[in-house]
């Protein structure tokens, strides 16, 4: 393996990516727990608890998008096409989740439009990036730099599989997340629903783990040839370290362990698919390599990816840092 | 299915739909960040609590305004690869790290600060909050620094090679951000933002003061939005006639576009309207000035302009939109310099605050410099067709390949859900724009006490009150 421009920014993007779905990941979740929660104050402490930091946190999508198109172009117009549905319900889901944060205090007679936005909202962009990714692991064709197949190609079994263990997957970080951020009844009721949601997310995981090796002869052969193999056994050994942490944190009503136990859950499954993409960027059909931009792009913005992703996690660290703690609930949102 | 529409014309539609509504937020949100920004400055250096509140009073505004103005630029981010995917892999490598800049930059100093902005105040004390304005405002204008980069590259592409596969590939990046049309757009388009917001927050000024002239808060807005409605109308102006001078310089056929000539003249007229043709080639019921139109584009009454006829039929930009947008732009350009002067002239007479035929004036005016701006835009973008990279890759070629219905059914998708949200956005900025600013006891506190203010139900209750203004 050769360290080069193209090799860095995989990981870069890889990153950006991961830093989106673990972020967004649990904002998106507490508003698909939305529903569970109807009592009027639970909610403004659930969306006070996001409101400050969503924002932030969304960026990173941005990043991912943004990023991709200059470092692998190729990458970003082929895939883009093939899964043009769901990235298009996925954006409007944003919408209608992203002016919520608002819009819920601007009105007595229409709030709960706009909760149910938030809800469906976060519900359909969760599902839309699970089964996005599906997609993308069951490969897509591609034909002369271009997508070669149908607007309808994303839709199998296995890429709603995968919507679905997403959705569930941010509820489990929405519920620990408010077992984290709330005291009381809501964070009560949060932590049994974590227990719910981390059941399901763990088995989901496994379903879809053993579901992909048969998709692809060469995500078999990367799992259970070796030195492939020795991550295949060591990564399901932590994913199960993850999921006792969890229900162990969540049984002795521990705050914090519960929430960074589902994060390590988002980030052994996404260490797993970047051991099944790699080298691809879309499996089968196209190399980082083949769809990295010229160097003289990769390197200018390197350059200042360098300097700026350190200066960005400071600041982002900070603004986490400043809202830290339990949400007070007779805090005013504005 | 959709009227036999193109897929190109479908894509074109949802990129001008997606794009123009995506454009109203932040033409608002750069002016309203940096009002922010002086009036927490006036708040911390005059100690003069009515500052803070009108912080309050535009802050909620802001947090609207901005919240719709992310959501609808996140779906600009992805729609160059659903709809243009052909010109993503082209232009990616020069497009795409500007705006990777602009998320490096920007948009994580904006987001990563927005919350300290909106909910800190409390938490950090007012020094470090002031720090987090600052951001906020110094990351809408950095955005518009790179994004306007880009968008010019795309009108006046410098510092690149192509590549076997197409692609255009970065020689100096100095050159391609500094490209020759960018200087001029960016000053225009943030001066732009400037009045947009100032003509806004004149507006509201106007409103409140035609109910109620002795309210002091109204009294500031209005003064300050006026200062810089005078101020920075004419530099417009100035800095609108030196963009002109540029496009005739590196897009003429845009410029012909724009002034409905398709002769080409020495000492050519300046129309002031008519109805472009391009299928005849002329431009009907004309009324002309002579001579005019040179002396203004080139400084010479002599000069020759170029018409469209100079270019192959497949070379030409629709004059049409081009022709009514700019005439637009500019007769809005003219009605603020008006308003601009005259606000200077009730303040030498010390009758800012009493003229309600100024007042009147500056609420109807209200809305101007969106108008404007989206105007301007179009005659820019418009008139770089036939091409996206102007003269370089055309439009047609510059598709992905995705089914005409995918399009047809997202833009239908598209146009539902933004008037729904983002109308009902509308309606709430509007009405929190209602809302009576409170002028009370500020005289009697001495610091910042609740910095967030209201909580959500009084608000409510105020913005129900303000309501029943209209």
């Amino acid at each position: 393996m050769v360290i080069d421009l193209a090799t860095i920014w995989a990981g870069l993007i890889a990153f950006a990516v991961l830093a989106y779905v673990v972020l967004d990941g649990f904002d998106l979740g507490v508003g698909i727990l939305f529903p569970l929660f109807p009592d009027a104050r639970d909610r403004d402490v659930m969306t006070n608890s996001i409101a400050p930091v969503w924002d932030g946190n969304e960026t990173w999508l941005v990043l991912g998008g943004g990023g991709l198109m200059a470092v692998f172009p190729l990458a970003y117009a082929t895939v883009l096409p093939a899964l043009y549905v769901p990235i298009i319900l996925m954006l409007l889901g944003l919408v209608f989740r992203g002016v919520a944060f608002e819009f819920r205090f601007r009105t007595k007679r229409w709030k709960p439009l706009w909760e149910w936005g938030f809800c469906l909202g976060s519900l359909v962009a969760a599902l839309a990036q699970g089964i996005a990714l599906g997609a993308l692991v069951q490969g897509i064709e591609i034909a002369d730099r271009q997508y070669a197949g149908g607007w309808w190609d994303w839709l199998t079994p296995f890429s709603l599989l995968t919507g679905v263990g997403l959705a569930v997957g941010y509820a489990l970080l929405g519920a620990t997340w408010l077992n984290l951020k709330t005291h009381g009844e809501l964070q009560a009721k949060a932590r049994r629903i974590a227990m719910v949601a981390g059941v399901a997310t763990v088995g989901l995981i496994g379903v879809v783990s053993l579901w992909t090796p048969f998709l692809e002869p060469i995500y078999f052969q990367r799992w259970f040839a070796w030195p492939t193999a020795f991550f295949s056994a060591l990564v399901p050994l932590l994913v199960a370290l993850c999921a006792f942490g969890l229900w162990h944190g969540l049984t002795i009503d521990r705050h914090l362990q519960p929430f960074l136990c589902a994060l390590g859950l988002f980030i052994l499954s996404f260490v797993g698919i970047g051991i099944s993409f790699y080298p691809y960027i879309v499996p089968g059909a196209l190399t980082f390599h083949e769809a990295a931009a010229p160097d003289e792009s990769l390197s200018f913005l390197l350059f200042g990816a360098a300097f700026l992703i350190p200066i960005i996690l400071a600041y982002t660290g900070y603004a986490y840092w400043v809202f830290r703690g339990k949400v007070d609930p007779e805090e005013g949102y504005h | 299915m959709f009227l036999g529409m193109s897929a190109e014309l479908l894509a074109r539609f949802q990129f001008a739909f997606t794009v123009s509504f995506h454009f109203i937020f932040p033409a608002f949100s750069i002016g309203l960040a940096s009002f922010l920004m002086v009036l927490e400055a006036l708040w911390l250096w005059k100690k003069d609590n009515a500052y803070l509140k009108l912080f309050d009073y535009w802050k909620t505004i802001f947090a609207v305004t901005f919240g719709m103005g992310v959501v609808s630029g996140i779906v600009m981010s992805y729609q160059f690869g659903t709809n243009w995917a052909a010109f993503s892999d082209k232009a990616g490598p020069v497009i795409g790290p500007l705006m990777g800049y602009e998320v490096l930059t920007a948009f994580f100093l904006e987001a990563g600060f927005l919350g300290i902005m909106l909910f800190g105040l409390k938490r950090v004390g007012p020094r470090l909050h002031f720090f987090a304005t600052c951001m906020v405002a110094l990351g809408t204008l950095i955005s518009a620094t790179w994004i306007l980069a880009a968008n010019s590259w795309m009108q006046t592409p410098a510092g690149f090679t192509t590549n076997d596969v197409g692609q255009f590939v970065p020689v100096d990046w100095l050159q391609i951000i500094f490209n020759p049309s960018f200087p001029y757009r960016l000053v225009h388009t943030v001066l732009a933002a400037f009045l947009t917001t100032a003509f806004a927050v004149g507006a509201v000024g106007a409103y409140h003061l035609l109910r109620d002239k002795t309210n002091r808060h109204a009294r500031i807005m209005f003064s300050m939005a006026m200062w810089m409605a005078a101020l920075v109308t004419p530099i417009q102006i100035f800095v609108g006639d030196l963009h002109g001078l540029n496009t005739l310089e590196h897009q003429p056929a845009k410029i012909a576009a724009m002034e409905g000539h398709y002769e080409t003249h020495k000492g050519a007229p300046l129309i002031l309207f008519g109805i472009p043709d391009d299928k005849a080639e002329t431009t009907h019921f004309a009324i002309e000035i002579p001579k005019l139109g040179s002396l203004i584009l080139a400084h010479d009454p002599d000069a020759e302009i170029k018409g469209l006829k100079a270019w192959p039929v497949d070379e030409r930009p629709p004059a049409l939109i081009p022709f009514f947008t700019f005439r637009i732009m500019v007769g809005l350009g003219i009605l603020m310099l008006l308003v601009g002067a005259w606000s200077l002239w009730a303040r030498f007479r010390k009758t800012l605050y009493d003229n309600r035929w100024l007042h009147r004036a500056a609420l109807t005016m209200g809305p101007s410099g969106f108008v404007a701006v989206l105007a301007g835009w179009y005659t820019t973008e418009v008139g770089r067709q036939p091409y996206t990279v102007y003269g370089l890759l055309r439009t047609s070629d510059s598709l992905a390949t995705v089914d005409a219905q995918a399009i047809g059914f997202s833009l239908i998708a598209f146009i539902v859900v933004y008037f729904i949200v983002f109308g009902a956005g509308v309606f709430y900025l509007l009405r929190l724009m209602s809302r009576v600013p409170e002028v009370g006891d500020e005289d009697l506190d001495d610091g910042p006490t609740r910095a967030a203010g209201i909580t959500p139900a009084i608000q409510l209750e105020a913005s129900g009150r303000g309501g029943h203004g209209h």
